[in-house]
């Protein structure tokens, strides 16, 4: 079930989802980097560049590029660390920048789980390739075949005369080397890694604990302006008209003007720009606007109607078949047990803690300068040249730290806002930055699903059938982007006969890719509904899939419209699973009042088994004890301390969701607003987190999105052990518990 | 209008209407960006800062109520024993992960630490829980006020 294959409606439209595909595959790994040396102006006294991602100042200090979006995944610190490891660099005299988007940098994304495993190979031959150069000009320097010296820590040393030279030394010197093949230089043993494999501390944090500018939102340029955006509440309204003549007349505030749409959401809708020197001014001005909106046909839209409509839908026969095998009414009739339930979870937002803002200077010849935190440059790009119907070459694209993404910036509407107000003041830089609110009524949410799920079992209990009629959403005609469900999602290919219906209604809420999109949801659903098998066969969910899923490797990759994919491995996942049962105590019931639950899911790569322990407090409220996270991610954790520290914030994230969080539709548009009505977990709620990975010779995947997707059924799992009762919709209902 | 404001021990002139949240003066007219804008509405804790000595949310703090009260921000953290002990515990323990919100947890931690040297997790999890982190560091933030008020917390508290 490799999550990310392509949505075929969106194919073409996104650019990220082409190295999602290729991730997936995790076979695609000799990407072309470019090691265009160039010389050093001035020899020794200048710094050298070795090629787009080193630099060796004579010093000794080697400065190396962060190719990659940072959204908090900690990729700013662990690609640097795979060059670093292969240049046999000293870390203490690494320093790390940020690289804008260029295209001598290869690919530049944070989605998908992809940077690890599309970088994990290219970013070592780019520090052997550079170690190699020195090499070469050490040797030449000494007048000694390359091949004897040895490196380690920024210094090469030629063992039979015990010489040494530091990388600083001889960096001048090595711009003139030869350039390797890197698709041949040789890399290291794992096992004699020395930087992959530590646990190193985010390279930005001490300049965040003191507060220093680094974020999109900290741009700062001389004689920039703040813009705030008005936007219609309802999805898909149009502007009437505006009157501004009240909010241009009030003070401090330089102007006010009306953005046309250029009829694609997830760049430019019509909306009112306000500007002035201080945005909170801006914010002000913003209430007096007074604007007429055609709200068009879906203002009365809710989620009401959508829930009763897919009530509607799933008693009738699905519109699409996903997945069939065998003949799964065949086995439901002859079924000696047959099990039912419908399942549900709502549209989410993804509230980065940095609200949605980027930064744009738009020159007199009409190219554009954006200082963006976005998780998707390259996107961006394209987008804010359509909008301004420039060609994207014009649109030069700075990376700022982003404050988190979870999927939300991967859709660069903000870019082309502000792209589009700063092309009205050409000349001046315009920072365009959005109020929580406007955050959580514009984004592009998760969608909603809708399951009915029946298994079949036979007389002797076995599993013999499996059918699902999923209702979903779409937008005009088309599955909303990471609204449809996959064929293969398990348990598909482990049941003989299985059924994947679809049938999606239509919408105007704006969808997107939210952390481990589509198996946010499934994940909560299948393994929720399995669980509920298992205990009908009168076992538990891990004993269920241990006895589906046969202890064989996978079978070859498949393909895929960008390459290999790679196929699920039973036996991987059994790995995970009975890595987790033994942490979890497994067999050992949890205290009174407590349950303990299992989830297990395969997504980005990367297998997760997890057990929750939960209870219930007396305003039937879930209250999370301990959970226990096995997880196989491939041969080797690049940097322990960020892998923990995803895996836990995802764990947390996911009962968070599970908990409390739902985007509502009324009228149209989005009923909540802020953190009172959208609540995010808080440290009170914070369970103790059990992390182990189960290392295997596959290679590494990424970490920020797969040990997401099996908490919320573990909770729900948990909880039907501490109370007996299902919880089958999202949020969680306390009165449920009650 | 113009305020006269004392931040992090200098004294500020702000030309702002009264009304004007600290955030926005602090991050618009002073250039003094570390204080950060989460919510708006002191939902948050993103900007928190210490006004005399207390953790407040300068979202929702008028200019013209600070008065003659000092402002402590993130910028300001390091000028204590527990602001200096809290980074350093921090950094140890690898805390963040986006690091948006943590400018508000380490002077929400720090106006804990002054008035409770040395809390209990209850303590710890009751004072901070005004603060949110969106990629749930909670675990790693807990420890290192900790190890905080293990290493340093009592100096000048």
């Amino acid at each position: 079930m490799p999550e990310l294959t392509l949505d075929k409606a969106a194919l073409g439209r996104r650019a990220f989802l082409k190295a999602s595909a290729l991730a997936g595959g995790g076979l695609l790994l000799n990407v072309s980097i470019p090691m265009a040396a160039r010389a050093a102006s001035g020899a020794h006294a200048q710094p050298a560049t070795l090629s787009a991602f080193i630099t060796i100042t004579p010093d000794g200090l080697v400065t190396i590029v962060g190719k990659n979006p940072e959204i908090g995944q900690g990729i700013k610190t662990s690609l640097p660390m795979l060059v670093a490891e292969e240049l046999d660099a000293d870390w203490d005299k690494v320093r790390i920048t940020q690289g804008d988007l260029d295209p001598k940098y290869g690919f530049q994304m944070a989605g998908g789980s992809t940077s690890t495993p599309t970088n994990w190979l290219p970013m070592r031959q780019v520090g052997a390739g550079a170690r190699a150069m020195l090499v070469e000009a050490a040797a030449k320097r000494w007048g000694v075949p390359a091949a004897g010296l040895t490196t380690a820590k920024g210094v090469i040393t030629n063992p039979a005369t015990g010489k040494t030279l530091t990388y600083g030394a001889v960096a001048a010197d090595a711009v003139g080397s030869t350039v390797p093949d890197l698709a041949k230089v040789p890399l290291k043993d794992p096992q004699d890694f020395t930087i992959v494999g530590r646990a190193i501390g985010g390279i930005d944090s001490p300049r965040i604990v003191k507060g220093e500018p680094i974020y999109g939102l900290d741009t700062r340029l001389p004689g920039m302006v703040y813009a705030a955006f008005e936007r219609a509440p309802v999805f898909g309204a149009k502007l009437v008209s505006a009157d501004l003549s009240a909010v241009k007349a009030m003070p401090r505030i330089k102007d006010a003007f009306v953005l046309q749409s250029d009829n694609v959401a997830e760049r430019l809708v019509d909306g009112v720009a306000v500007i002035s020197d201080n945005w909170w001014i801006a914010s002000q001005a913003r209430k007096a606007l007074k604007i007429e909106w055609d709200n068009g046909e879906w203002a009365s839209d809710s989620s009401a109607g959508y829930a009763a409509k897919a009530n509607e839908l799933m008693g009738q026969a699905p519109k699409d078949v996903i997945a069939k095998d065998g003949d799964v009414d065949a086995a439901l009739a002859s079924a000696a047990k047959v099990i039912e339930a419908d399942y549900s979870y709502p549209f989410l937002a993804h509230v980065p803690m940095e609200p949605m803002n980027c930064t744009a200077l738009v020159h007199e010849d009409g190219s554009v300068e954006l200082w963006a935190p976005t998780q998707n440059p390259a996107d961006g790009q394209q987008g804010v040249a359509k909008t301004l119907g420039i060609k994207p070459e014009q649109v030069k694209v700075h990376l700022t730290r982003c404050g988190g993404g979870f999927g939300r910036r991967l859709t660069n509407d903000f870019m082309s806002q502000s792209a589009a107000i700063a092309a009205k003041m050409k000349g001046t830089p315009v920072q365009l930055i959005w109020s929580r609110e406007d955050d959580v009524h514009s984004d592009f949410y998760r969608p909603g699903g809708w399951h009915r799920f029946r298994a079949a079992l036979d007389a002797q209990g076995k599993l013999t059938g499996f059918d699902d009629h999923f209702i979903t959403y779409s937008t005009g005609g088309q599955v909303g982007f990471f609204a449809g469900m996959e064929a293969d999602v398990f348990p598909a290919k482990f049941v003989p006969n299985l059924r994947y219906g679809q049938t999606a209604m239509e919408t105007r809420v704006p969808m997107g890719a939210l952390r481990a999109p589509r198996s946010n949801g499934l994940a909560f659903v299948f393994q929720a509904f399995l669980d509920e098998v298992a205990e009908a066969q009168g076992r538990d969910l891990p004993a269920l899939l241990l006895d589906l899923l046969p202890d064989e490797p996978a079978p070859p990759p498949h393909p895929g419209p960008f390459g290999p994919q790679p196929s699920f491995d039973p036996h991987r996942s059994r790995g995970v699973i009975q890595k987790a049962m033994q942490m979890a105590d497994w067999g050992t019931p949890a205290p009174a009042g407590h349950g303990k639950g299992f989830g297990f899911y395969f997504s980005h790569a990367g297998y997760f088994a997890e057990v929750v322990e939960a209870s219930v407090n007396e305003r039937g409220q879930p209250v999370v004890h301990n959970v226990w996270v096995a997880g196989d991610v491939g041969s080797q954790i690049v940097n322990p301390s960020g892998a923990l520290n995803q895996v836990q914030g995802s764990v947390i994230d996911g009962i968070g969701q599970a908990s409390a969080l739902a985007i509502e539709i009324v009228g149209g548009a989005v009923k909540q607003s802020n953190f009172d009505d959208y609540p995010l977990p808080r440290m009170p709620i914070t369970p103790k987190v059990m992390v182990e990975f189960v290392k295997t010779p596959n290679p590494p995947t990424g970490l920020g999105e797969p040990a997401l997707p099996p908490v919320l059924a573990a909770l729900t799992n948990a909880l039907h052990k501490a109370t007996g009762k299902r919880i089958r919709s999202l949020p969680i209902d306390p009165k449920l518990l009650v | 209008m113009a305020f006269t404001v004392s931040i992090n021990g200098e004294e500020r002139t702000l030309d702002v209407p009264g009304e004007m949240p600290l955030l926005w003066a602090l991050r618009n007219e002073l250039g003094m960006v570390g204080t950060k804008f989460g919510c708006g509405k002191g939902l948050c804790g993103a900007c928190t800062v210490h006004v005399d000595g207390q953790a407040t949310r300068s979202c929702s703090l008028p200019v013209n109520t600070i008065g003659a009260k000092k402002v402590t921000t993130i910028e300001g953290l390091g000028q204590s024993e527990v602001g200096k002990a809290l980074q350093e515990a921090w950094l140890d323990q690898d805390v963040m992960q986006c690091g948006y919100c943590q400018a508000g947890q380490l002077m929400n931690a720090s106006a804990l630490l002054h008035r409770n040297p040395n809390p209990s997790e209850r303590q710890i999890e009751a004072a901070m829980s005004g603060n949110i982190c969106r990629c749930a560091c909670y675990t790693r933030i807990k420890t290192a006020i900790a190890l905080a008020v293990a290493k340093g917390g009592k100096v000048d508290a």
